[in-house]
This record gives C-alpha cells, structure tokens and sequence, in this order.
C-alpha cells in the first residue's frame, strides 16, 4: 500500500490504526466523545476488513472486565473510553495493571461530571493516575495514530505487560479532520510482533491469576508492580526510538520548543502543545525568550527528561486540565514541584487551570497566562493555581 | 514447593502475582485443623466409593488394603464420610485419645 | 428420578482438579461442589471466579488449589471475564493463532456475586451468547464476610444484616429466582442441583458443557458455618431441601422444563423438617413456618406444571 497521507477525523485514524494493528478483541461502550473510534470499529468488523471479536458489552465496566479477560489468554484487546466510563471502570482499570494484562485503551480525556459535560478535559485522567498504568499524551492526529502502534508495542513487550492508554483530548482531537500519514501495512507487522504471553490461561499449561493477598505478601506483589511501571522507560524510549526509524517520526517523553536559550517556559500535555508551539513563536517575536516543554509521557513520570529541560530556567507556567479539589494545586503542577523539589536551578512555578470542559483557550489567551504567569512568578505570587478565564 | 509466603522476596514473585505451580496449596497441611478423626472397620467397607466422593477435601483414598480411608494430612474430621457411609462403617474418634 | 448416565461413585472421573490443603470450613458442601463441577468438565476448562468464599479458600498467594487455569479479577464480573476468555480465544484460534480446541469456558460466583453485584454483568453475558457456563453456588448470604443477607437468602433466615428480632423475621423478602432469571434471556440451558445429588449434578454440568451458547447452573451449597448446622449435616441438609421441595431439581432446555427429580410420597418431607435443626430458622414460629410451607408448595405447584407442559 505504501504511506497514504489524508485528511481524517482523528477517531477514524484510530479505528484504522486498531485494524492495522491486527487486534483480536475489542470490548467497548458507547460515551461522548469515544462513539466513532468504536462505531468505525463495528464497521470494520462486520466488513470483515477486521478478523476480531466485537464485544458490544453492557456496561463500561464489563468492557475493562471482558478486556482483562481476553488480554488473559493472550489476544490483542482494545478498548477506548471517556470520563463516566473511566469512572464506572475504574476497579477494573487498577486492576488490569495490577494483574499485569497488555492492552491499550485510546481514552478520549473529557470532564467528569458533576455537572454532567461532555467536553474535554484532563480530569477523567487525573483520577486514574495511580493506577499503575502507562500512558502517553498525543497532541494532533498523527500522533495519536502512531502511538496505537507504539501502545501495542510497548504493551506487549514481555519485559513491560502493562496496559497503555493513549490519551487524547475529546472533541479537540477525535471529532477533528487532521492529516496523518497512514504507514504501510507491512511497515506494521514488522514493527508490531506477535503477541506472545509467557503465562496466559490455556489448559495445556494452566495457571492462577489473581490469587489473594495476605499482609504478609501483598507488600511485595506491590513493589513488584512499581518495578514494573518505573522499569517500563527504557522499552518505552526503544519502542519510540524503532518507530522514528522506520517512519521518520521520532517520539520522546518530554518534548521541548525553543527550550534551549529560554529564560522561561510553560509546560503543556495533550492539545495545548500545539497552541503553545504557536505562541512561543508570537512572545519570542516580541522578544519574550520563552519555550515550551510538552509532556507526552506521563507515567512513568519522565524525571530525568524533564529536570532537564527545566532546571536552569527562571520560571515555569504550568497549565493544568483538572483541579485536584483541596490539594496544593493542580495535579500536573504538584508533580513538577515535586520533580524540583531541592534541585539546584529549580525555577519558580506557578499554575494556571484553563479549558475545563473544553471552554476555549485561544492563543490569545495563551499569551495572556504567559505573560500574566511571568509577571505572578516574578512578585512571588506562587501559591495553588490561577483558575484562567474564571467570572466572579 | 512454594517458599513460606512470609519469605518470598518481590524479585522472586512472577509478574502480576500469577501462580505457576498448580494445586501446589498440598502444601497446608489442614490435618492439624480437626478434633476428631474418622476410623474405618476395614473389613464392613463395601468399598462403594460414597465417601470418596461426598469428602470436600479430596482426601479420601483407597487404602492398600482394598478399604477407603482419610488422608490424614488433610482430613478436618468433618465427619461427612461418617453421615453417608451406607453401612456405617466409619465412627469418629476425639483426637485426644 | 430422571436416569442419569452414572449412577455409581465408581463411575464418577477419578481424576480432581481442585486439590487438598485449602482453606474451606469443615463440612463446606460448596467446595465439594466445586469439586465435583470440575469433575465433569475435565481438564480442558478455563474458570473465571467472583470474590467470595471459594475464591479465597483455594487462592492465598502463593499457593492455589486449582489444577485447571483460573483467573480472580473481582467481585461483580466473573460472566464479564470468561466472556472476554472466550471470545479472545475463538478470535485467536480463528485466525490460526492457536491451534483449535474445545475448551469450556466457566464463570463461577456465589450468590452475592451472581443475583447482587453482578447480575448486570450475567445478563449481558447471557444476552451475547458466549459458549460458556455459568455457575452461581448458592450459599443463600454473603458467607465470606461474615453471613450478611444477599438477595437469595430465603424469606425468614437470620443473617447478620437480616438478623431475627423483636420487630422483624429475619430476611423478609422473598429468595430472587435466578434461573427464571437466566431462563428469561432466551438461553439454551438452564438448571438448578445439589452436591447432595451428586449424579444429577454431574449430568447437567456435563449437558451444559455439551450444548452451544450460554449455560445457567444454580447449586445449592449448604454451608454448615453460615446455616448452623453440624459440619456431618452438610450432605443431609441439601437432600432436606430437595425432598421438601424447597429446592426442586430441575433443568430447562430451550425454554422446556423437565423436572429430574421428584421426591417420592415416602421421600417427601414438610419444610419444617429441613428449617428445624438450623440455627438461622431457630427463632421461626409455628405460624411463620406454615406460611413458608404454602409459599413452598405452590411454587413448587408451578414448578410441576411447567414441567408438565415441557
């Protein structure tokens, strides 16, 4: 087939991406704005474009359930969901990761209710995010289409077998027509393997998955799951680095622009990057030296990659897609303070929470919090974060 | 054999705690748990297998003897075999004897 | 009695699946179901279990009595998770990544996790129509954490969250009827049995085992813990039940009932016989269990009938 580069709605490109990816069992239930990645999905099973298993399940907590089960005998399982759905599942989520069973899941970030939204934002991540699971932020459709590969990829390396989410923000991205650049079907099958479990439920070698834990055992079935997660980077980085070879495109988990000769900087993950590359370029023509340092791999937390980008700066302006209700600020921002904590040069942060529920934030308002967030850090003004665009 | 479970360090678990040695739970010992124990007249069983069968241990095995009798390793001395036995062939005897 | 292809323990597969040193009461009858459920199935089986008694008595890491592969997820989502098993492999063995196989996929909860928490995820497991068996072994409460009440315990037993008192019976609604329940999904196999009769037991795992889509097996697995009974009773309790109809035994094929055992006039007994001797009926009175008796009766009444019909 050759690359094929075309226009698409990013949900689309996913369900291409899945059928690329050759997947045995996909388990999903409809919510906004997760309906067309599952619908092309039906789609293209029931064309038989897809030899898999479509699990139309009855709830989104028998979706992680019907996953957990599938990814146990060792088929390729995907799923996708959003906020409610991430909520009802959530018991499952965990322990998918826990029981260490591959699987990747495209979670299209929307807000948690209440009030009931359906519009994007970080919070339905944010509530997960001790679960154990890796997850990769993409910022446009190409990347979210690559990283379905490199999911897989990363998943099913026997030196990992933990679940991926690929996250993408509602709406922003899977209702929008983005190029990307579809790679050659043989490209795929050379860089996705087939997946091979050493220990799956199979009557010629049975085995318990599962079992309980006492007090006496349970604290080392956890640090045997921290190993895990925090072990996971290096084949994480491979997995990227053997997909920037083959297409050219390469991924890393701290992405930085005009980062180098900054004297500050604001700190995205998901959609925003692309906004903030954008006004990056508008500051530094008004001769602001100003960068921006994307997240795009937020567990296992990148610490080395981030303290290097942003050890030496004066400040940082974080932005935040969720209020972590009562903590010290948003849930993006504590971890960065933390990641600084009595490290030499650590610069002065502050916080902005903005686009809750998808309420815009042009470029113009990203200009705004930048040169608002430098003005705050410069006077000491530190403390929680600044909810952007708030009335009253 | 499975270490004691107080013993295994994190490195030596199998990832996601999966258990590979199956049945290997005939290392608990669940004798020790009765206060009584089944004695069978050897030579009343009519080997009809009911006791083998109703025992919710699995523990009850054909003796050398031809007989069917407890595993003592593993009997709590619950005294279904006794209840069923179609002949009454079985009585239960206090451990402190 | 319906004639059941084994009728002698000599006879019954010799083989076990579920082995000694778990953690079970003395006298559990449910485990011995077990037991027996997996000695029917043989060892082509995959078993998808709830949180529950069985779970924890046969799965303390690192140690596990199931010779069969086996996998605890939670609580509510045993049908959830052996229906993910199974369509995992049928896809995988369609596209030749495993070689073909029969194989019987079995969710196994107790009440709690079947007719409480996890009755949503049976009927949708049912209404997909995954080849696979379900088992629901009923204890009649939530036995693993301390004998509280679940939706099948029976109209007039104490548990610790129905307890008997001065202003109440004890459980004061009626037990939820799972297998109208499964029955109702349209499904090919329905059945209900007792470790207490053992062969008609075995039979109708078999049957479910045999036939293609979803399966619904309903065992009553007295617990001598939970129902205060002698651990020795545990096998007579469950033929009480049955004899006094309480628990008739029955199965349902596509839709027609056929009753498998019919206690006989000498067999048959008044429910009383089978509440006296339990402590969780203890506090019953002569009134309450005559009002039992009739509920029995002409359940058991419509029971008969549709059996006639089928």
């Amino acid at each position: 087939m050759g690359k094929v580069r075309k226009g698409v709605e990013v949900s689309i490109a996913i369900a291409d991406a899945v059928t690329q990816a050759n997947v045995d069992l996909i388990a999903a239930y409809p919510i906004t704005p997760q309906t067309h990645i599952v619908e092309h999905l039906a789609e293209i099973v029931a064309n038989g474009e897809l030899d898999a298993e479509f699990i139309p399940v009855e709830s989104e907590h028998s979706a992680m359930s019907v996953c957990c089960g599938s990814s146990a005998v060792g088929a390729r399982t995907f799923t996708s969901t959003s906020s409610q759905g991430l909520a009802l599942m959530s018991e499952i989520f965990f322990i998918a990761a826990a029981m260490r069973l591959p699987m990747v899941m495209a979670l299209a970030n929307r807000s948690l209710s209440s009030p009931l939204s359906i519009w994007n934002d970080h919070s339905d991540v944010m509530m997960v995010r001790d679960a154990g699971w890796i997850h990769i932020f993409a910022e446009n459709g190409q990347e979210t289409y690559d990283n379905i590969f490199c999911a897989f990829r990363i998943s099913e390396d026997p030196d990992v077998m933990l679940p991926v989410a690929v996250n993408l923000d509602g709406f922003i991205l899977t209702h929008m027509i983005e190029p990307v650049e579809y790679e050659d079907d043989e490209l795929i099958r050379q860089y996705l393997p087939e997946f091979k479990m050493k220990n799956t439920l199979h009557p010629d070698n049975p085995v318990s998955m599962g079992c309980f834990g006492m007090p006496e055992i349970y604290t080392e079935t956890q640090m045997n799951r921290e190993a895990g997660v925090r072990g996971s980077y290096p084949y994480i980085l491979k997995a990227w680095d053997e997909w920037g070879k083959l297409t050219g495109r390469n991924y890393r988990p701290v992405e930085t622009y005009r980062v180098q000769d900054a004297e500050y900087c604001i700190v995205t993950m998901g959609s925003y990057g692309g906004a903030a590359v954008e006004v990056v370029d508008t500051l530094r023509d008004e001769g602001e030296k100003v960068g921006a340092i994307k997240i795009r791999l937020w567990r296992p937390f990148p610490l080395d990659e981030f303290r290097k980008a942003a050890l030496g700066k004066k400040y940082l302006i974080a932005i935040d897609r969720a209020i972590s209700f009562g903590g010290p600020g948003g849930p993006v921002a504590s971890e960065l303070r933390s990641a600084l904590y009595k490290k030499d040069g650590a610069p002065t942060m502050v916080n902005y929470v903005a686009g809750l529920a998808g309420r815009d934030v042009s470029p113009d308002d990203f200009r705004k919090i930048i040169l608002e967030g430098k003005k705050k850090a410069q006077s000491g003004d530190t403390e929680g974060f600044t909810l952007y665009g708030l009335r009253g | 054999m499975a270490k004691p479970m107080d013993q295994i360090t994190w490195q030596e678990l199998e990832v996601g705690g999966v258990v590979i040695e199956i049945g290997n739970s005939v290392q608990y010992e669940t004798g020790s748990w009765r206060s009584e124990r089944p004695v069978v007249e050897k030579e009343k069983c009519i080997k009809c297998m009911f006791c083998w069968l109703y025992c919710p241990e699995a523990c009850i095995h054909q003796a050398e003897e031809g007989h069917f009798e407890a595993d003592l390793t593993y009997c709590k001395g619950c005294g279904i075999c006794v209840a069923e036995c179609p002949v009454k062939c079985i009585t239960m005897m206090s451990e402190e004897k | 009695m319906a004639k059941t292809s084994v009728s002698s323990p000599k006879n019954v597969e010799r083989a076990e699946y579920f082995a000694s040193g778990h953690r079970a009461c003395q006298g559990c009858a449910e485990v011995l179901a077990v037991r027996l459920v997996l000695k029917a199935l043989g060892k082509d089986t995959i078993v998808a279990m709830a949180t529950g008694c069985m779970e924890i008595i046969s799965s303390p890491l690192p140690l596990t009595s199931w010779k069969v592969p086996w996998i605890h997820n939670a609580f509510e989502n045993p049908s959830a998770v052996i229906s993910g098993c199974e369509a995992g492999m049928k896809a995988m063995m369609r596209k030749g990544k495993l070689p073909q196989k029969k194989i019987n996929f079995v969710g196994m909860g107790g009440d709690g996790a079947t007719a409480d928490i996890g009755m949503g995820q049976l009927s949708g497991a049912l209404e997909r129509g995954h080849d696979m068996i379900y088992v629901c072994y009923d204890n009649e409460a939530y036995m693993n954490t301390g004998i509280q009440r679940s939706s099948s315990t029976p109209y007039g037993a104490s548990t610790t969250t129905s307890p008997a008192g001065k202003k109440s019976i004890g459980q004061q609604t009626q037990k939820k009827n799972m297998v109208q329940i499964a029955v109702a999904h349209n499904i090919p196999y329905a059945a209900t049995a007792c470790p207490s009769f053992p062969f008609d037991l075995l039979d109708k795992v078999k049957r479910a085992s045999e036939i293609e889509g979803p399966a619904y097996i309903h065992i009553l697995s007295v617990c001598p813990t939970g129902w205060r009974i002698q651990p020795a009773d545990a096998i007579k309790y469950g033929r009480l039940a049955v004899n006094s109809c309480v628990f008739p035994l029955y199965e349902v094929v596509n839709g027609k009932y056929r009753i498998t055992y019919k206690p006989s006039e000498k067999k048959l007994i008044p429910v009383s016989e089978y509440l006296n001797g339990q402590g969780r009926f203890r506090h019953l009175t002569d009134k309450e269990i005559e009002q039992i008796q009739a509920k029995v009766s002409h359940d058991y009444e419509r029971i008969l009938k549709l059996g006639e019909e089928g």
